[in-house]
């Protein structure tokens, strides 16, 4: 039974923390528990559909198509990600001002949920996929064990879960003024960390050369085994020995969201004092 | 109409030997292990430093595996009674630590690189 719940823990605890982050990030977006759950159940039902082509996906693009695969999904997660920090230097500030006006609505921020909700069922799907195969095997083997291990797969999911919910009760303890720098800076480095993750699939894949096969190796401080190592990887992407292409990934993804912000910082700041002289105008 | 016949049967036999040596050279660097109630056989694997190889994992099990590594940095499902080939290295000389993520308890394996 406890074998079964730190595998299922260390599955769900990924994902668990991208819904965490999500979460604190849309703090009084409308209808943004709708999103997330549906974000959470097309994961789910995803993750069984993946599991049940598990055979047939890792056959295709002659062998690679695991990797191809994870890597499309991890990348697609970063293009939202992305988004979402462009946009959030855009509307940050209305939607803080909204926070300390309890409850109103955002406008222009359930679009924004789309893409949220979209990367919490990717997160969800890739975990979830290897968990349903998981189980299907403890389910498949029917040994007398099963009930036991069934209640290890819920200890497991539980624990993982209490992670996302203890990072978004920290976040939540940050006042509103702060709350959208803070899950800014932790959705960048969540894309940074899956376009890392991305491209070690590639490497795996063999499509990218490595670029230095283990550029420092700090297992014997943080392990990649170690529940640390394990959170960390999941917030930041880290890895005890990383190929030299991810720390360039890393590093791409990291500067080409910072400056994308600030452009749009810029030009949507010019923007709002132009709409409001036109609106000042206008009322005379 | 008979000149292009030839001209393609003459491609596709071309094609097929280069192929067929493709694999050849491929199956050199092939390395095989069999994943059989939960373990792998054989579980410890010597394979020839500063190259890079192919790892075949065929599992005979009827339930999935996933085949993880973070010293080799792998992880790839391998569906109940499927096999996967998994690219590795160029590695330096030294030990691999390898395990079946699913049975961790029992599936343990080692490559090691001279």
């Amino acid at each position: 039974m406890l074998a079964t719940a730190i595998i299922v823990f260390r599955e769900v605890l990924e994902a668990a923390l991208v819904v965490g982050i999500v979460l604190a990030a849309t703090r009084g977006v409308y209808r943004r528990g709708l999103w997330v759950s549906g974000g959470v159940m097309g994961g789910v039902l995803g993750a069984a559909a993946v599991a049940v082509f598990a055979d047939a996906i890792a056959r295709a693009a002659s062998g690679v198509g695991q990797e191809l695969f994870n890597a499309a999904i991890l990348f697609a997660a970063v293009l939202m990600l992305g988004w979402h920090n462009v946009w959030m230097s855009q509307h940050g500030r209305e939607l803080a001002g909204s926070l300390k006006s309890m409850g109103a609505a955002v406008r222009g921020g359930s679009s924004h949920m789309h893409v949220l909700a979209l990367v919490v069922g990717m997160a969800v799907l890739r975990e979830g996929s290897e968990l349903v195969l998981f189980l299907y095997g403890i389910a498949a083997s029917a040994s007398g064990q099963t009930g036991g291990m069934f209640a290890g797969a819920l200890v497991g999911v539980g624990a993982g879960a209490a992670f996302g919910a203890a990072l978004y009760l920290g976040l939540l303890s940050i006042p509103s003024s702060r709350l959208f720098a803070v899950t800014g800076w932790l959705i960048l480095l969540l894309a940074a960390g899956m376009a890392a993750q991305g491209a070690a699939f590639l490497v795996q894949a063999d499509i990218l050369p490595t670029l230095g096969g283990s550029v420092w190796d700090t297992t014997a401080f943080i392990s990649d085994d170690g529940i640390l190592g394990r959170v960390l990887h999941a917030l930041v992407g880290y890895t005890a020995r990383p190929y030299g292409i991810q720390l360039l990934f890393y590093a791409v993804t990291l500067g080409s969201i910072i400056v994308l912000m600030r452009i749009v910082n810029r030009g949507g700041r010019a923007g709002t004092v132009s709409t409001a002289r036109a609106t000042a105008k206008s009322a005379h | 109409m008979s000149r292009i016949l030839t001209t393609l049967t003459l491609l596709l036999a071309g094609l097929g030997a280069g192929l067929s040596c493709a694999s050849a050279a491929a199956a050199d660097d092939t390395f095989t292990v069999v994943i059989k109630d939960h373990r792998f056989e054989p579980s410890q694997l010597e394979v020839p430093a500063g190259k890079k190889l192919k790892l075949l994992v065929k599992n005979l099990d009827a339930t999935p595996e996933e085949f993880e590594s973070h010293d080799l940095k792998r992880e790839k499902i391998i569906a109940g009674k499927g096999q996967a080939t998994i690219t590795i290295g160029p590695l330096k000389a030294g030990s691999y630590r390898f395990v079946g993520e699913y049975h961790e308890s029992t599936a343990q394996g080692q490559i090691i690189a001279k």
